[in-house]
């Protein structure tokens, strides 16, 4: 297929690399966290903090070394993740840094200041970031790794239950004096990785192999096999591990590829009959459900006497207004605890940038997640095809269920924002989302290579009757 | 593939704008509930992150603010001689909220009132923070200084007032309590909180006597009862005789006599001598004699049974009831179902001092904006015409003879004209408690009638009978009216 109307689509030509315009942004996603960061110091303290002029070198200098390796490796990559993807990291670090200056919540206890640590987090993900655009020649040599990826997404996604909970969720690998690790974060790559090896090879016996049913294709038994895997699994992670979050994802992020391969509306009706009925059930016998679900549709109620969690980021995203308090200048440590650096960084966005800060960083969640559909409709091979969207769909469902949740837009669940929120699984994790897609993108606009010349048809001219 | 493709771009779509309307209903539609809740503690913050306006008297601040290090709260509120000055700020308190003049005034002093609109945006635009305005105040320092004095260690109250405009110059109440003490929201605040409740200290230092206590008014109320008889065209001469056979039987009883402290003659003796003496038996009579409701219509045109006398801070409500005939009989010497607050005394003698024309009191003269704008005055306002000139006239030189030559004299001043009724009001079930010793009184001078009190001391356990209120209540007026007076001239 080929189109002159679209740079994204397949085209004999070659499309523009749009580098420049990357290049451009790029400043914009310095300079504007750069600029949040003087404006929380000078908030703060009235004057412009100490480490701004190293802050900036240094972002900057990410940026750009980011920037080279992606002209130089990734060519004809997607213009607009890098630069989100470097903005949302910049805002969550001064976010961080700005509710590190509230005592109340940088106690030694709670681990004191956290923006050091996520810096040294994000760089740590660019650098996974440079290495998949570098190593990473083509993602289809991912495929090769569908079985693998399977099992390791299984460890990642058991192995918690075997370690302590913290903060009411078995989500963590905790290795004592080492640190803790999320490794649901990463599973949710693995994941897709092996649903998009899996569903490509299936596609054809799940789409096709169907009795008619009252206007549905009904699938085989068989079929249903693994649909059913997936369902009981994330069930039991809700189950033991007690995150609906996580859950929540797998099985949506499952559905979505499914629906993606085999282009068979039964397979959304299937995914929503069985994940409906399973979160009834559960929320039957699972006190936190119960409590969660509790929480969404009393958010000001008071518990022994006392604000909860839920209502002091209500009151944090009411107070902010429309244009917010301004960096520096809101209250939403109220909240308490480290959950305003982690879970509820969006009541910081909300109440100090108020709802146009919040809406911006939402398009931009938006944009991020429409920029990989995009690249999924651009891919010319169906692995890449079903990796980007499985990728961006986790992302959009990661996006919503924290969002929605923190807002009560949909009960709390445990999961952090990307990017935005303090936590170095996560940070790592997205870099490395954002470098795959940023690979698939730059594979499906980058030109096709012409044609090799066909000696049959040299042939066929030379010879005439 | 890509027709699913485009669905599921479709689908994340609607999730991002699920979460946009979301913030919008609650960072928009939500935003004032939310901002505005009583849980939310910003609310509390924010009041207290600026200095708060002060409470002003003869031009000097009575109040102040300071910081604090602890908690959220960077200002809390100070007051200069606090217990003294109590009755009238009421308190500001982090953790108990405020009440009186902080409270009422709360929007003006924290500068969120509609009226500092102006200010406010001045100050947005400048850069500077939000400042409150302050509350001027009508009081007399050297008034409230003498009041606060003479009650000393005693329980009692005193209210001073303007005649000629109802402007309060002394408001005091005792014993007292210092704001300061839990202005902020440390356990010691809490504690020297809980230790001024009723139910920790059976004084009750938090009770603005002076405002929110009732009294029987005893004697006090014979000026009333007089007032009453004249209007009413009963009697119209005060020194021709009165129709007041002793003992009197009060009405519908078989054989219960109205009896008069001590041995004085009272036998249809005139107003005058009645009033100087304090006769029970005349204005017991009177008052059966005009019956309840002309009573009762005179006292409320005094300001009695009215709920709603706002200084702007509310005073209790006086009471004279409906009642049998031998119970009004009893109220019209101030007994029986008969109560009056401090300030519903002084209005009585600040009417009668200003020819019969009861003017509205109040204590806030005026609102001034940060900037010193005057934001609100206050005119003053009449209330009532209780009496007409003339009987304001005869009522005043009845009173002036108490204290030349009756049981007030403990209340003369050189030079002034004073008037005055003593009163000694039975307190228990039989008088067996201490009595309450009341005076009230009014000055005039050359250049008018400045000042009109009201005394009131409760238990005076030293002393009994009708002296009680010319012996402990009178000095106190005596020297509260000599405050105004000096700074009269």
């Amino acid at each position: 297929m080929s189109s002159t109307t679209t740079t994204t689509t397949v085209g004999t030509f070659a499309a523009p690399s749009r580098r420049n315009t990357e290049l451009a942004l790029l400043v914009f996603a310095v300079l504007i966290p750069v600029f949040a960061y003087v404006n929380v110091g000078l908030a703060k303290d009235g004057s412009v903090p100490a480490g701004a002029l190293g802050y900036t070198l240094g972002l900057g200098l990410l940026a750009g070394v980011t920037h080279l390796v992606v002209r130089k490796w990734a060519p004809y990559a997607d213009p607009l993740m890098l630069p989100i993807a470097t903005l949302l990291n910049g805002l969550g670090l001064v976010f961080i840094w700005r509710l590190d200056q509230e005592p109340q919540i940088s106690t030694p206890q709670l681990g004191g200041a956290m923006a050091p640590g996520q810096l040294m987090w994000s760089t740590l993900g660019v650098a996974l970031f440079l290495g998949v655009v570098i190593f990473l020649k083509d993602h289809r040599v991912l495929q090769r790794y569908t079985y693998i990826s399977m099992v390791l997404a299984l460890v990642l996604l058991i192995a918690p239950v075997f370690f302590p909970a913290r903060f009411g969720a078995r989500i963590w690998i905790t290795i004592p004096g080492v640190g803790s690790l999320q490794p649901g974060e990463f599973a949710k790559i693995i994941i897709a990785i092996f649903f998009a090896g899996y569903l490509m090879v299936k596609r054809d016996a799940l789409a096709l192999a169907s009795r008619r049913f009252m206007g549905l294709y009904l699938p085989r038994g068989r079929d249903l096999g693994p649909i059913l895997v997936i369902w009981a699994l994330s069930l039991m992670i809700l189950v033991f591990e007690t995150d609906l979050g996580t859950s929540l994802l797998f099985f949506g992020l499952f559905v979505i590829m499914l629906y993606v391969a085999t282009e068979r509306t039964s397979w959304i009706v299937f995914g929503l009959l069985l994940s409906g009925g399973g979160a009834v059930a559960v929320a039957t016998f699972e006190s936190h459900v119960q409590v969660r679900v509790h929480n969404w549709l009393n958010p000001l109620e008071l518990l022994n006497g006392g604000v909860t969690e839920t209502a002091q980021a209500m009151y944090s995203f009411g107070s902010g207004g429309i244009l917010g308090s301004g960096l520096g200048q809101g209250y939403s440590r109220l909240i308490g605890g480290i959950a305003p650096k982690s879970d509820y960084i969006l009541a910081t966005v909300g109440e100090e940038t108020g709802l146009a800060g919040l809406m911006a960083i939402l398009l931009l969640y938006g944009l991020l997640i429409e920029r990989g559909i995009r690249t999924a409709l651009a891919a010319r091979d169906p692995f890449g095809k079903l990796l980007a969207v499985g990728l961006s769909g986790a992302f959009a469902l990661q996006v919503f269920v924290v969002a929605g949740g923190v807002t009560g837009l949909i009960p709390l669940t445990g999961m952090t924002m990307p990017f935005l929120a303090q936590g170095g699984s996560s940070v790592i994790a997205n870099w490395a989302l954002v470098g795959i897609l940023l690979r698939i993108s730059d594979t499906a606009r980058r030109p096709a290579p012409a044609p090799a010349p066909s000696t049959d048809a040299e042939m066929t001219q030379v010879v005439r009757p | 593939m890509n027709k699913p493709l485009r669905r599921v771009a479709v689908f994340c779509g609607l999730l991002v704008l699920a979460l946009l309307i979301r913030v919008n209903w609650v960072q928009f539609v939500q935003s004032d509930q939310l901002k505005n809740d009583s849980n939310n503690r910003r609310v509390a913050i924010e009041r207290y992150s600026t200095p708060r306006g002060n409470i002003i008297v003869d031009g000097k601040a009575i109040t102040g603010s300071t910081t604090t290090d602890s908690g959220d709260f960077k200002y809390k509120r100070t007051y200069k001689n606090g217990k003294m000055w109590a009755p009238v700020t009421g308190y500001a308190s982090q953790a108990f909220d405020s009440n009186q003049l902080e409270k009422l005034n709360d929007a003006i002093l924290t500068g969120t009132d509609d009226r500092l609109f102006f200010s406010r945006t001045v100050d947005m635009f400048t850069g500077g923070k939000q400042k409150g305005g302050n509350v001027v105040t009508t009081l007399d320092a050297k008034a409230q200084k003498a009041a606060f004095d003479g009650l000393g260690d005693k329980k009692g109250a005193v209210v001073a007032l303007n005649p000629e405009t109802g402007a309060i110059l002394a408001l005091a109440s005792t014993p007292s309590y210092d704001p300061s003490t839990f202005a902020g929201m440390t356990n010691k605040d809490a504690e020297a909180y809980n230790a001024l409740l009723k139910q920790n200290n059976p004084d009750d230092p938090m009770l603005n006597r002076a405002l929110r206590q009732t009294y029987p008014p005893g004697s006090t109320f014979k000026v009333v009862t007089a007032s009453a008889a004249l209007q009413n065209g009963l009697y119209t001469d005060v020194d021709s005789k009165t129709d007041s056979p002793v003992p009197f039987i009060l009405p519908d009883t078989a054989h219960q006599p109205l009896n008069n402290e001590g041995s004085i003659a009272c036998e249809n003796v005139s107003l005058r001598e009645a009033l100087r003496v304090s006769c029970n038996t005349v204005f017991g009579k009177i008052s059966a004699d005009l019956g309840n409701a002309k009573m009762k219509a005179e006292a409320e045109k005094f300001g009695f049974n009215n709920a709603k006398i706002d200084t702007p801070v509310r005073a209790a409500e006086s009471v004279f009831p409906k009642d049998n005939r031998p119970q009004n009989a009893m109220a019209g010497i101030g007994q029986a179902s008969n109560r009056a607050t401090p300030l519903q005394m002084a209005m009585v003698a600040s009417a009668v001092a200003n020819g019969g024309k009861l003017m509205r009191p109040y204590m806030v003269d005026q609102l001034v904006a940060p900037n010193l704008n005057v934001v609100q005055q206050h005119t003053p306002q009449e209330m009532s015409r209780p009496l007409s000139p003339e009987n304001a006239q005869k009522i005043q030189s009845m009173m002036e003879t108490v204290v030349k030559e009756g049981t007030g004299t403990s209340a003369q001043i050189d030079g002034v004209t004073v008037g005055g009724k003593t009163g000694t009001a039975q307190h228990g079930e039989n008088n067996k408690d201490n009595p309450y010793a009341w005076f009230i009184s009014y000055a005039k001078t050359g250049k008018g009638t400045p000042v009109a009190v009201a005394v009131v001391i409760e238990g005076s356990d030293t002393l009994r009978g009708d002296i009680a209120g010319g012996k402990l209540a009178a000095p106190i007026a005596k020297s509260v009216m000599e405050a105004v007076i000096e700074g009269e001239r």
